[in-house]
């Protein structure tokens, strides 16, 4: 199965019912799957048109109740920005396919590349946090779609599914399961506020319409009644301060990686394509001494995995970006970080990797 | 069957508009409309951008999205196609509508989805404090057209007509039982209603064009309005019809195919 195709299979069996969207490459299959399947399962397709369009009839659809998404990539994906931010003051939860092609502007719309990774985090204006996904393979497609969605519905907030041309277009093999545990709205309950939270509950319940809530939703900065409020400092601040908070101090919770060679001084953190290249050299080479992170989510940022190497003299960072994440592995360790960017719109070879790792090796001297 | 004043959200009193604005004026009538529909407050929302006049979703009793500038067609689209049984209407503004907005509204009309769409057409930009916008008349001051307007403007309800919205119709402030009567056609007609309504800004407008008192701009608009009976048939005789008039009623009304009706 293809990688988007795998990503629609996922998005269904996660409860997805509307898909707003605008083909590009190498997206487009996500929302061609989604054309044919939604009329099936009693959803809705809908081809808007332009992005602006379709991540406003995802949020739009969300708040009749309904799981919604929609599939782009860098072009499409600086469209959304704005309505990013909208979603997130809204507590909308909306899920966005991103499949990363090489930027700025057209750039290389055939071609791989990871480099919408902050733009994901920090594209839209103003302070607030959202959850990145990241598969390396087709099988993580489908999986992490579906968490993708369960994530949108637990907080509330944009979820991202940071694929790319690589894994979008990959053909691999699949194990579909029979069900997946699926997360579903968490319905305001009567008697309370809109956006009435407390400091153990930050996430509010969702006044779905049409069921007696009442609701004014507005992108404007509101009080607990979701009633405009834009000139009271504290309910900026409180508003925002939450809005970053309910992600970020549960960022260790939300954490999905996984991790090889804890005792190793050299190691790579990789997400996406990369991640293949160090599983194939540690596979080739089983007698290097190789440390590696995967992250499955790479925002919020899990910091605490880089503890889990108390050995590390460096972490190599690949990415098909200029250094995106890797900069934000250097924010939180006093050790070496290596950028190693890839661009023009291929994977990462092992023997990048390698060439990497060896002239890691001799700085740092000593045996293997 | 709830009565206007419960159609109003009334702990968000009072409202931000202007002593004198139209878009009080607008949104009575469109609640009077909701609620001569017998509509239920739960079963209707109402969205809008952002302007003075998106401003008016927040002040009904009913769910409401107020979104970002320009895409309220776009959210009402998501809405109205992921929950068929909603009444939805969408309030605008002129510049939210026909120049940030206006792929979104040629798109909504060619769907010719289930809802009501009124645009409070105030000829200027009110709420960033009065700058042209693509409504307002040649030769018009605005705060970015100080020397008055150079641009051709868009005729909004032609470009409903045009773009295949199932009913099209253009009141004035002035017209209040008219405009109640056709936000209520509007309503009842399946497929998008485009409801049309000059409003008087005094604020913004009317102090760049002598028109300060919010009866002056109200008379202009109703000295302006030309019925659309009378101006095709004055064009049919071959009259000239001066362009700083506007034509009201009811541009067309008609079947089309339609998207979001109720299942
Ligand atoms: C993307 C974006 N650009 C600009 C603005 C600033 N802005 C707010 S309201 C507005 C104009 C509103 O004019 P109109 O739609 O005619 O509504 P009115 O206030 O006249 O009712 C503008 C330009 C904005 N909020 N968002
Ligand atoms: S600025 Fe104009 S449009 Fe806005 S509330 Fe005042 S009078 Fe109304
Ligand atoms: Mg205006």
């Amino acid at each position: 199965m293809q990688g988007n195709i795998a990503c629609a299979e996922g998005a269904l069996a996660a409860g997805c019912r509307f898909f707003g969207g605008y083909p590009i490459t190498p997206s487009t299959e996500v929302a061609e799957h989604m054309a044919k399947m939604m009329p099936k399962v009693g959803g809705v397709f809908i081809q808007m048109e332009d992005e602006i369009a379709s991540i406003s009839s995802i949020i739009g659809a969300s708040w009749t109740g309904v799981k919604a998404m929609t599939a782009t990539s860098g072009p499409g994906f600086s469209l959304m920005m704005e309505n990013i931010g909208y979603a997130a003051i809204t507590e909308t939860p909306i899920v966005i396919i991103n499949v990363q092609r090489g930027g700025p502007s057209t750039g290389q719309p055939t071609m791989s590349a990871q480099g919408d990774m902050m733009q994901c985090r920090f594209g839209s204006h103003g302070d607030f946090s959202i959850i990145a996904l990241t598969p390396s393979t087709v099988q993580e497609m489908y999986e992490l779609t579906v968490k993708a969605f369960n994530l949108a519905e637990e907080f509330r907030c944009p979820v991202f599914l940071m694929s790319d041309e690589t894994i979008g277009h990959m053909r691999e093999r699949i194990e579909i399961p029979d069900s997946v545990d699926v997360v579903n709205r968490k319905e305001l309950e009567k008697g309370k506020l809109p956006y009435e939270t407390d400091a153990d509950n930050p996430v509010p319940g969702f006044p779905t319409f049409g069921h007696g809530h009442r609701v004014h939703v507005t992108g404007l900065t509101h009080d607990a009644r979701g009633y405009p409020d834009t000139t009271n400092h504290k309910t900026h601040s409180d508003l925002v301060r939450r809005l970053v908070g309910k992600v970020e101090s549960k960022r260790h919770e939300i954490a999905d990686y996984d991790i090889a060679g804890t005792d190793a001084e050299i190691v790579f953190l990789t997400y996406g394509p990369a991640t293949r290249t160090v599983r194939q050299i540690m596979k080739d080479s089983p007698d290097l001494k190789i440390g590696h992170i995967n992250l499955r989510i790479v925002w919020p940022f899990p910091e605490n995995v880089l503890k889990e190497f108390p050995n590390a003299k460096v972490f190599i960072v690949p990415e098909m970006n200029m250094g995106q994440i890797g900069r934000e592995v250097a924010r939180h360790t006093p050790v070496k970080v290596v950028y190693l960017p890839k661009l023009g719109g291929d994977m990462h070879t092992p023997q990048d990797l390698m060439e990497a790792y060896d002239r890691e090796k001799a700085l740092i001297g000593g045996g293997n | 069957m709830p009565s206007v004043s419960e159609w109003y959200r009334a702990d968000r009193m009072p409202h931000i508009f202007c002593t004198g604005c139209g878009n009080g004026t607008v949104l009575n009538c469109t609640l009077q409309a909701a609620s001569d529909m017998g509509w239920e407050i739960d079963d209707t929302v109402f969205v809008s951008g952002i302007g003075c006049s998106s401003r008016a979703s927040g002040y009904t009793a009913a769910d409401s999205l107020h979104t970002t500038h320009g895409r309220a067609l776009a959210f009402a689209t998501g809405v109205k196609m992921a929950h068929p049984e909603f009444n939805v209407v969408v309030f605008t503004g002129d510049g939210d509508l026909s120049a940030i907005g206006g792929n979104h509204f040629i798109h909504a009309c060619r769907r010719n989805i289930d809802m009501t769409v009124i645009c409070m057409n105030n000829m200027i930009y009110g709420m960033t404090g009065g700058q042209g916008s693509p409504c307002t008349p040649r030769g018009a001051f605005s705060t970015t057209t100080p020397y008055g307007a150079q641009e051709p403007t868009f005729d909004l309800a032609e470009l409903a007509v045009a773009a295949g919205a199932n009913y099209v119709s253009r009141w004035t402030t002035y017209h209040v039982k008219q405009l109640t009567d056709s936000i209520k056609t509007g309503m009842e007609t399946p497929g998008l209603s485009f409801i049309e309504t000059m409003s008087q800004c005094p604020t913004s407008y009317g102090r760049k064009n002598k028109l300060r008192q919010p009866l002056d701009m109200i008379e202009y608009l109703r000295d302006h309005s030309i019925l659309i009976s009378k101006k095709r048939r004055l064009e049919a005789e071959g009259k000239v019809i001066p362009d700083t008039t506007f034509a009201v009623g009811e541009f067309v009304r008609r079947s089309r195919p339609v998207m979001g009706l109720k299942r």
